[in-house]
């Protein structure tokens, strides 16, 4: 039968002693003792973060210093907590990045109702939201917790592109195989 | 007419005293919502004679976020996050229980892979959550040094949780159609070696509370639920098996493929709190056979269901390739995984027990109406009965066997 019942004994004498379950405890205690620490000194010791943690969300540009972002708000639509606010700005004619033709104005992510669920970095269809191994933050005041575009790409840094799906497309435009 | 105010008359009362031997009067004591035997923000209302419970009663509601009302707003995937904040000690076990709901309603069939996947997970989850709900008794009724042993190992688990899923509380690892990322190399060794050194600390933790006079005293014959009123109350999960009721989902309605693991489910038979110890103790011993099992026969191929089209986003390198599966990604993520009209109801044996959610869709990629049944809030329901006339300091050691999570009950 799958189902069983748990065994219930009447204590013995000795056990009602309390003297075995005392000893017990105190050889468990000992052995505990002698094994090495399973706590970690933080901050002076930090733990290792495994690859694809979600910390907190940044920005990122490409190899090339290029911007990811292209402002299509999707993970803005997507955020269950509504923790992400972006304002669509154009890239002017003269940049060497023109043909993106979009890059976000403003991008402000409220680390106060951030919940690091991740489904931005899923949603984008650049790759250019990351949720990267930083775990902690603090600060003094409602304000200072809304990280805006500068914080935001200060904390993403650069990560390599396996596409470059914005020279490619430049490239058959100049070839003559653009449009869509 | 009649007086408004009752000004006591000390005269009287005066005069009544000195009739009688003692004046005794009920009291009123409020135990909670801050109280740390509660487990959270669970007030009880008790009347005490002397130190017995002569009526409790709880109220509930600290901590109502008006999930459900939230479900109807957002999309199926943006709720998975929600779902964790439900029973937030087995946040895999519940994701993976509102995804197969979903599931269901869409009449999706997921691979061998995910169902393999969402079965280690959960019994992970569920071994994890005991370890906690032993850790946080032991505390309850005055054994320390539990709480530190289990939650070292409760961290190990952790660990690996956050290696899957990034994050090691707040997993939302489930998607409508799948899981969130495959299973990283190497993962299921790193589990099983954890199977491997977890039965004997598990035994060695045990064994300081299992023939322990002293727990035993608090435990055994307090708070004893027969099994047809833990039928009657709804109860469900280790505190029904706990009196001696031969349920458990996984047996009775096999999901995910637990028809083909081998694994005994413990029932009690008294169903006092020694009892409910006792079946979690057990059970977690038999997840860690289940996971053992699954690892052993892990199926290769595909994290997330093939045909779930216009359900699982496309993957990233297709975004990034292909304009069709970028218009694809912007509908999935924008209106939502499109599910046909009509109303499901599933039910997973969760580790507090049955998580049931009941959605009605009227089409689309938004519930219309989506209903929790959070199994702490049914196993709470007994406690009028079980606390009446209980001792004060019993009515904790009842409240940590019932193993319950407010985050569940409140929703």
């Amino acid at each position: 039968m799958s189902f069983k019942t748990v065994e219930r004994k009447p204590l013995s004498f000795a056990e009602r002693t309390y003297v075995p379950q005392i000893l017990g405890g105190l050889k468990t205690t000992f052995k505990k003792m002698v094994k090495p620490n399973e706590t970690l000194e933080y901050p002076e010791a930090r733990p290792t973060i495994p690859p694809g943690y979600r910390g907190v969300p940044t920005l990122v540009k490409d190899p090339n210093g290029r911007e990811k972002c292209v402002s299509c708000q999707l993970c803005e639509f997507v955020c269950p907590p509504k923790a992400i606010r972006i304002k669509p700005g154009e890239i002017p004619a003269d940049d060497p990045t023109a043909h993106v033709e979009k890059a976000p104005q403003e991008f402000d992510i409220d680390m106060l109702r951030c919940i690091y669920c991740g489904l931005c970095q899923e949603v984008c269809p650049e790759e250019a939201i990351w949720l990267q191994n930083v775990f902690s933050l603090s600060g003094y005041t409602r304000e200072e917790m809304v990280n805006n575009k500068a914080k935001l790409y200060e904390l993403g840094g650069t990560l390599p592109d396996d596409h470059y799906k914005w020279d490619k497309k430049k490239a058959a435009e100049e070839a003559g195989n653009g449009g869509h | 007419m009649a007086t408004e105010f009752n000004v006591p008359d000390t005269a009287a009362k005066t005069a009544k005293a000195a009739s009688q031997e003692f004046e005794t009067e009920k009291m009123s004591l409020a135990m909670g919502p801050s109280h740390p035997s509660t487990h959270g923000v669970l007030r009880l209302q008790l009347e005490l004679d002397g130190e017995t419970v002569t009526h409790c009663d709880p109220v509930l509601g600290y901590l109502h976020r008006g999930d459900e009302k939230i479900a109807e707003n957002m999309t199926y995937n943006q709720f998975v996050p929600y779902t964790d904040r439900l029973d937030y000690l087995a946040p895999l076990a519940n994701n993976a229980a509102y995804a197969a709901a979903v599931e269901k309603l869409a009449n999706l069939e997921v691979p061998a892979r995910v169902q393999a996947i969402r079965v280690i997970t959960s019994e992970m989850a569920r071994v994890s959550s005991h370890l906690m709900g032993l850790g946080a008794y032991g505390i309850d009724v005055g054994a320390w040094s539990v709480f530190l042993y289990s939650f070292t190992e409760r961290e190990k688990l952790y660990t690996l949780f956050e290696e899957l899923t990034g994050a090691r509380f707040t997993t939302s690892y489930s998607r409508i159609g799948g899981v969130a990322r495959d299973v990283p190399e190497g993962w299921t060794d790193r589990v099983l070696a954890f199977c491997d050194q977890f039965p004997p600390i598990l035994d060695e933790i045990l064994k300081l509370l299992t023939r322990n006079k002293i727990f035993m005293d608090r435990t055994v014959d307090v708070g004893v639920i027969t099994a047809k009123d833990a039928v009657a109350y709804g109860l469900s999960g280790p505190n029904l098996r706990g009196s001696g009721v031969k349920s458990d989902l996984r047996k009775d309605r096999p999901y995910w493929g637990y028809d083909q693991y081998e694994f005994e489910v413990p029932v009690g038979s008294k169903g006092d709190c020694y009892d409910r110890y006792l079946c979690r103790g057990e059970e977690m011993k038999q997840s860690i056979r289940i996971i053992r099992q699954a690892i052993a026969k892990f199926p290769a191929g595909d994290y997330y269901a093939k045909d779930a089209v216009r359900i699982f986003a496309p993957k990233k390198d297709k975004v990034l390739t292909s304009m069709e599966e970028l218009i694809n990604n912007f509908m999935i993520v924008t209106e939502g995984p499109q599910m046909p009209a009509g109303e499901v109801y599933f039910e997973a044996e969760n580790p507090k027990g049955t998580l049931g959610f009941f959605i009605v869709s009227k089409g689309g990629g938004v519930p219309w109406r989506l209903k929790i049944r959070g199994p702490s809030f049914c196993n709470l329901s007994i406690l009028p009965k079980v606390c009446q006339d209980e001792l004060v300091s019993d009515v904790v050691s009842i409240l940590g066997s019932l193993d319950f999570v407010m985050g569940e009950c409140d929703r």
